[in-house]
């Protein structure tokens, strides 16, 4: 029996009629009326499915609400609809703690009502415009104002008590780093709770893709969080692809698999040698971020740009390789592997590194899974799952994936994950190499039959990318949603901060890394 | 430690001597930067950082220009925590309407006189998300800009040659005002 089978038989023992849905392109979904939409929710958090994001959508006067699940590697949507006028559904947030704000997000800019959301304040709305007003339903009208006050007023959650203080830091931060706003109430030194606040890089990406054309969403796509550029791009140019039964030729699809590693390789060797700067091993720092930059310099040399944003377009990639690049590119894998060697020996077993980084920022398998954290995030903490290796697309389907897996959950666990990652990724990048097959780098998309819809789904360095894409009827981007894997770790960073010394939060947050623009918007 | 040392000792120093083709067009634009941030910082110019929407695409690079390859602080720059200590003030990013107010402050904490610097093609004119419901656009929208460095984002070596642009900018043109009119 498949999992939907399966889903839907639990939601029919319950009272919740389905029916089957084929409206995204090649995924197993289920409709469910609005009403039903928590309830379904609270059977299949009771059948273990993991919660993957859930995103809203207005097509033919209806509000459209979907709901990815998952089970390993197999996926179910669940979509249910409601009147434009009054869109109302009941919530997934008080069976699913991480859909908390993917669903406020939703009722800030499309004006989706949750009638039981556990959580009444705005997420990704600050000032900018007021609470009635939603700027991704239809009948929103163009807005245009003077200056934007500070969202002074926000309600955090307080807790009070003998000798318990609050810290508000940000939106500014003292680093060179995204905005954002963390209140840690703490005794002493131990932070009891953190909250974040973040909406501050909002810049309107849902809005901005709408009436763009394929090219333009990816040149969009790559500029979501400018770290995951290829993750971005193939995400929303796989979501397109699959939309209109595009086939992608097979040297296109591993050069991607190429970039993407490539972006792993670079973001997991910058992030460890600052793991370690943040606990005062300055040493590491100026080692990683010199092989991070000869990394780069190559990724501008061969493929145009040192982040490599741009490189994934529709239908393939922007670059094809030389025999004179790829041995290039297999002396840099064998260089690296051999300058990170000594490298990952010390961070491994050096004393006054242990001291700092094991136990701290522990995040519990239990939270990992409640979360749904994937990535070196869920990996630490004994999370498997790796879209390669779980629900793999190609070039992966046909590479031998090794997930690493720790059960520590702490900040050298996380750091020893992504050391894996990078003896994985070069591995993998020299299988890529050897057998890269022969042909065209792309492929012209075919004419999207209107309405058309696809879902992406790339295993980003930071975990489970997803990007829905529907187009309209003259084939430009009618609704384009990319949820970025730091919707789970933004809650995670609030678990695992529990507990810990103020001081630590540094480094515990860059340890986990999420991304402030991937969830902004 | 002995692995320690054993790794400082086989890598060398990457800065010295240059490891790029284009290393010594690198050294001769940090030594020109150098020598302006002598002439009118007396050696030494604070850079206080701040994203104000950026994707972060040009943190990255800017993070970059801290490695050894560039190893800017050599050359008299540091960034800083507090904009009062700050010489001058890089903006990454449209300005987004939801960081605009701690943009301002931010500047207006810093002390006359002042620079202002957009770094990338959002800072700079809008880039990729331009103006919007949620978004003011270019940094000038919001500050009085001193120089713009394009690129999305602006290579270690734009944003070098862009610092060095900044200081020779006419200095009755950089703004005086307390902050004020911001
Ligand atoms: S200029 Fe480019 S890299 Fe910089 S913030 Fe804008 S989109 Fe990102």
């Amino acid at each position: 029996m498949s999992a939907k089978q399966d889903l839907g038989t639990q939601l029919h023992q319950v009272g919740i009629n389905t029916r089957s849905y084929s409206g995204v392109a090649n995924l197993p979904a289920l409709i469910i009326s609005a009403a039903d939409w928590g309830p379904a929710a609270a059977v299949a958090k009771a059948q273990d499915w993991r919660w993957a994001g859930s995103w809203a959508d207005t097509d033919a006067g209806r509000m459209h609400l979907y709901a990815l699940l998952a089970q390993g590697g197999e996926y179910l949507l669940l979509t249910a609809q409601a009147p434009l006028e009054r869109p109302e559904f009941t919530s997934h947030t008080p069976h699913y703690p991480a859909a908390d704000r993917l669903e406020r997000h939703a009722r800030d800019l499309f004006g989706v009502i949750y009638s039981d959301h556990p959580d009444g304040r705005r997420w990704t709305r600050h000032q900018a415009w007021p609470q009635d007003w939603h700027p991704l339903h239809p009948a929103a009208e163009v807005r245009t104002q003077g200056r934007t006050a500070a969202d002074s007023s926000y309600p955090f959650i307080t807790l009070r008590g003998d000798g318990v203080f609050e810290i508000p830091v940000g939106p500014v931060h003292a680093g060179i780093i995204e905005p954002g706003h963390f209140r840690f109430h703490a005794a002493g030194e131990t932070v009891l709770r953190l909250e974040e606040r973040l909406g501050y890089t909002h810049k309107g990406i849902e809005a901005l893709a709408v009436g763009r054309n394929p090219a333009g969403l990816l040149h969009l796509a790559a500029r979501v969080s400018g770290d995951s550029a290829v993750t971005h791009a193939w995400a929303a140019s796989q979501a397109m692809e699959r939309a209109v039964g595009a086939t992608v030729p097979p040297r296109a699809l591993a050069l991607r698999g190429l970039l993407a590693e490539r972006e792993r390789v670079a973001n997991h060797i910058g992030d460890i040698g600052a793991i370690c700067n943040d606990v005062g091993f300055a040493f590491a720092q100026v080692q990683t971020s010199r092989l991070r930059e000869r990394w780069q310099r190559r990724n501008r040399e061969i493929f145009g740009h040192r982040l490599l944003m741009d490189s994934v377009v529709p239908g393939g990639v922007a670059h094809d390789l030389n025999t004179t690049q790829i041995t290039t590119l297999r002396a840099d894998h064998a260089t690296l592997r051999q300058a990170v060697e000594p490298l990952f020996d010390i961070f491994d077993d050096h004393p006054s590194l242990e001291d700092r980084l094991v136990t701290t920022g522990h995040l519990s398998a239990e939270d990992a899974g409640a979360l749904g954290c994937t990535g070196y995030v869920g990996k630490a903490s004994g999370q498997a799952l790796d879209l390669r290796h779980d629900a793999p697309y190609a070039p992966y389907h046909e590479l031998l994936i090794n997930v690493p897996v720790q059960s520590e959950g702490d900040v050298a666990a996380r750091v020893r994950v992504r050391m894996a990652e990078v003896h994985m990724s070069l591995d993998l990048m020299d299988h890529l190499l050897r057998t890269l097959p022969v042909g065209d780098i792309h492929a012209p998309l075919p004419n999207p039959p209107a309405a058309a819809c696809g879902l992406g789904l790339i295993e980003g360095w930071r975990g489970e990318t997803l990007a829905f894409v529907r187009f309209d009827a003259s084939g430009c981007i009618a609704r384009y949603f990319p949820r970025d894997a730091s919707w789970f770790i933004w809650p995670a960073l609030e678990r695992l901060i529990h507990g810990n010394i103020v001081a630590d939060f540094p480094v515990c947050n860059k340890s986990v890394n999420g991304s402030y623009a991937g969830v902004d918007l | 430690m002995l692995r320690i040392l054993h790794q400082l000792w086989r890598v060398g120093v990457a800065t010295e001597p240059p490891p790029a083709t284009d290393a010594a067009a690198l050294e001769a634009l940090g030594l020109e930067l150098h020598r302006a941030i002598e002439a009118r910082f007396r050696h030494s110019l604070a850079i206080r950082v701040v994203d104000a929407g950026s994707c972060n695409g040009c943190e990255l690079e800017i993070h970059a220009l801290a490695n050894p390859y560039y190893d800017i602080e050599r050359f008299g720059v540091s960034f800083v925590a507090s904009p009062r200590h700050a010489d001058a003030l890089l903006v990454t990013g449209p300005v987004s309407r939801h960081m605009e107010t701690a943009l301002r402050r931010t500047w207006r904490a810093m002390s006359a006189p002042k620079f202002v610097i957009a770094a990338g093609q959002c800072a700079c004119g809008g880039g990729e998300f331009g103006g919007s419901y949620a978004s003011c656009g270019a940094v000038e929208k919001v500050l009085p800009v001193d120089v713009k460095i394009p690129g999305c984002p602006p290579s270690p070596e734009d944003l070098m040659r862009g610092l060095l642009a900044a200081l020779r900018v006419d200095e009755t043109t950089v703004s005086e005002s307390c902050g004020e009119s911001a």
